[in-house]
């Protein structure tokens, strides 16, 4: 069946090529021209761009989908409908399952349920057997499956030497190792960010320094192995300090930081809404203030979701209880646009090629929008006002804490190669 | 009281809490009749629903509620709701179900009460939540203070041992001060809050510099499973710090009060011989606990029908 096409209309396109008027035909899963006053054939589709920004679709280094083993809070299909809802064209699934994405089967398996997907669903892999932290998961034969990140998310690597050859191990292969930093020795029992709100609110917190420790061992571990690593969710001033000061340095490290310690302080656990319990934890001011100036120093690379969906009757539990999560998929280019004080640009090189980059992606996604380029595109009106609604979601669950929250800045339309998944907000299917 | 729940003391204020002092006076004074029962709370329903242990408080809960002549009702679970089946939210609404006036909460996590405050119609008092607050100690130990100081303005309270981890603590600090009281604490820094910024209190690691000062001494329960949390070496060391050892307590003034939430660990906390001298009033504590009860239930369920003066109707 010949593809009739579709015409992005009267936007402006943001790559990182920079910034151009521009309407972009679409065909065979291609951009095939980028130019002002393209006509449509009375057989393409029209989709109005109109004081909107054509951009590359987004890329989330960072998302539980939940599927194989948690399908009751999301699936591979139910995380990919939310992610292109919040304009993303791809997302790397987190091996957290059950059971985990520790060899090549369960990759197979997670790729395969991704296939027809309004997402683009890559799977991070994890580093260690089962994420026990004890013996090394079969790396090459999930990175002959094009698996490019592998991470124990959930916890980190806590043993220093068992790092320190998967670090050697990874490095040969070309892939990227991504920590979860956080000592769980220095966090045990905490359910909250340790200092005057843990204090009042009687909630056994787990200090900074729990996370710093790690990302302070992963970066001397950098250092002598030459390896690549990328943090995951950094959230306090002193992770920002030392990844600034590596990078400075030379050392081949990249950082991402979730758009909930950009937003939310420690302060918002007060009212016990398990809606608030993360991990990393909600910090205090002076931590969320670091956050925002290492994403516009560069210090940061990317902005990923954490998405952490989970049933409601997981979190209907005391806090101590609750398992740490929230939504993010749907979320995070609005908060990025209403909370940073940064240009589209600038949010979209954060949130789009950087993370392609650190992903393995560069060429599919993470543009830029030109002739010949994958057609996986999102178009963003970035003035937008809307009020957060949990349950008109696509994800599975409800557990965003920003229900109620005005933002700025909405999706309009999602391009999966060349197939408008998005229109107008809604899902096409 | 304008709150329909007790969470926190902090929900209470200096008003709310002279306010309950007051009432507590006159059930006193019934708890001391012959027949110490009262028919203001008649046809009402107060459940106790504690997810942990606690016969004290339970059962003080309990005895005021009845001299109130309110019915009772009793939900111990000891297991945790994760592995029971039952989540916290299906026992709520089961109770609630029931029709239920108030429901008196003890549990081991905090913030449970605030939750639970969102599932049902009922009154909701917390009987201790966690390591957070325990509202009705804090009320019966100003009552205990007050029955021997005329106010509590300008007294030097000392509040001694593991704050980190007590409810009574947090809820005392927040009433005593309240109060207009000058709050001390004394522990090791293992056994303090990671933060105390925002709390109205001064910090020190000097029992013995504090002593002779104090108005009271609050000494706080030490538990068992401290040492091996490496938050102390032995409770031998703790003692020698942080103990009220009988040479210690001859560094008080005659008039010093000695207060405990109990239970005791005799000859940890406090010596033997200590707890039995006059200014130990921690039996005191325990009787003071039915009243203030029965005055907090009763501000919360009859709250209307108190008399012009503010005093209940106690015919």
């Amino acid at each position: 069946m010949p593809d009739a096409g579709v015409v992005i209309r009267g936007g402006t396109v943001i790559d990182e090529l920079g910034a151009r008027r521009a309407d972009v035909l679409i065909r065979d899963a291609h951009v095939v021209a980028v130019a002002n006053g393209i006509e449509e054939t009375s057989a393409s589709r029209v989709l109005d761009a109109g004081g909107c920004a054509v951009a590359p679709g987004l890329v989330d280094l960072h998302a539980h989908l939940r599927e194989p083993g948690r399908e009751e809070a999301e699936t591979v299909w139910s995380g990919a409908r939310s992610a292109a809802v919040g304009g993303y064209t791809a997302v790397v699934a987190m091996p957290n399952t059950d059971p985990a994405i520790d060899s090549a089967a369960v990759v197979r398996h997670v790729l395969g349920l991704g296939a027809m997907a309004v997402c683009d669903v890559r799977v991070a892999g994890a580093i260690t057997v089962g994420r026990a932290g004890e013996r090394l998961a079969p790396l090459a034969e999930m990175a002959a499956l094009g698996v490019r990140l592998f991470t124990d998310d959930g916890s980190g690597v806590q043993d220093a030497r068992l790092m320190r050859r998967a670090l050697e191990y990874a490095s040969d292969l070309g892939v990227v190792l991504a920590q979860h930093c956080e000592d769980d020795a220095l966090a045990a029992g905490g359910h909250m960010h340790e200092g005057e709100w843990s204090s009042r609110l009687g909630i056994p917190g787990a200090p900074a320094e729990a996370e710093e420790v790690m990302v302070a061992r992963d970066l001397a571990l950098a250092r002598l192995t030459s390896a690549r690593i990328h943090f995951l969710h950094l959230s306090t001033a002193g992770s920002l300090s030392l990844v600034g000061a590596a990078k400075s340095e030379g050392l081949p490290v990249s950082g991402e930081v979730a758009p909930h310690h950009f937003t939310l302080t420690d302060a918002d656990v007060a009212g016990y809404d398990t809606r608030f319990k993360v991990n990393p934890p909600l910090r205090p001011r002076s931590d969320v203030e670091a956050v925002k100036e290492g994403l516009r120093s560069g210090v940061v690379d990317a902005i990923a979701t954490d998405h952490a969906p989970h049933a409601l009757e997981a979190k209907e539990v005391p806090f101590a209880e609750a398992p740490p999560g929230m939504l993010g998929l749907e979320t995070a280019l609005a908060l990025a646009l209403t909370e940073l004080d940064l240009a589209l640009d600038r949010i979209l090189a954060l949130m789009s090629w950087q993370p392609a980059r650190i992903a393995g992606l560069t060429g599919e996604h993470g543009g830029p929008v030109t002739e010949g380029g994958p057609a996986n595109l999102c178009v963003i009106d970035p003035e937008a006002r809307w009020v957060v609604e949990p349950t008109r979601m696509a994800s599975l669950s409800r557990n965003t804490p920003y229900g109620g929250r005005k933002v700025t800045g909405r999706v309009r339309h999602t391009v999966l190669r060349g197939e408008p998944v998005v229109i107008d907000g809604e899902l096409q299917r | 009281m304008t709150n329909p729940n007790l969470l926190s003391v902090a929900d209470l204020g200096a008003d709310g809490i002279e306010e309950v002092l007051r009432v507590t006076d006159s059930f006193v004074e019934v708890s001391a009749r012959a027949i110490p029962r009262v028919p203001a709370l008649r046809g009402r329903t107060v459940v106790s629903l504690f997810y942990e242990c606690s016969t004290r408080t339970r059962l003080s809960f309990e005895t005021a509620a009845r001299r109130l002549s309110a019915d009772t009702m009793n939900f111990t679970i000891t297991t945790s709701s994760t592995t029971k089946g039952e989540s916290l939210r299906d026992t709520v609404e089961t109770i609630d179900a029931m029709g239920i006036d108030a429901v008196v909460v003890r549990h081991s996590a905090a913030g449970v009460p605030w939750q639970i405050a969102g599932w049902t119609e009922a009154s909701v008092i917390n009987a201790g939540d966690g390591w957070h607050e325990h509202p009705t100690q804090a009320l019966l130990d100003c009552y205990t203070i007050r029955r021997h100081r005329k106010t509590l303005e300008g007294l030097r309270i000392v509040v001694v041992g593991d704050v980190k981890h007590s409810r009574v603590a947090r809820s005392g600090v927040l009433a005593f001060t309240a109060l207009g009281a000058e709050v001390t604490l004394v522990a090791p820094r293992t056994l303090l809050p990671p933060s105390t910024e925002g709390w109205p209190v001064e910090v020190s690691h000097d029992l013995d510099a504090v002593l002779p000062k104090a108005d009271v001494v609050y000494l706080l329960r030490l538990q068992n499973e401290r040492m091996s949390e490496a938050l102390i070496p032995t409770l031998r060391e703790y003692t020698s710090g942080y103990g009220l050892t009988r040479r210690r307590a001859a560094l008080l003034q005659d008039d010093a009060l000695v207060m405990h939430p109990g239970p005791i660990n005799r000859g940890v906390e406090v010596a033997a011989e200590v707890t039995d001298l006059p200014r130990s009033v921690i039996t005191q504590q325990v009787a003071n606990g039915v009243a203030v009860r029965m005055a907090v239930l009763y501000l919360l369920l009859a709250g209307g029908a108190a008399s012009e003066s503010g005093e209940p109707a106690l015919a």
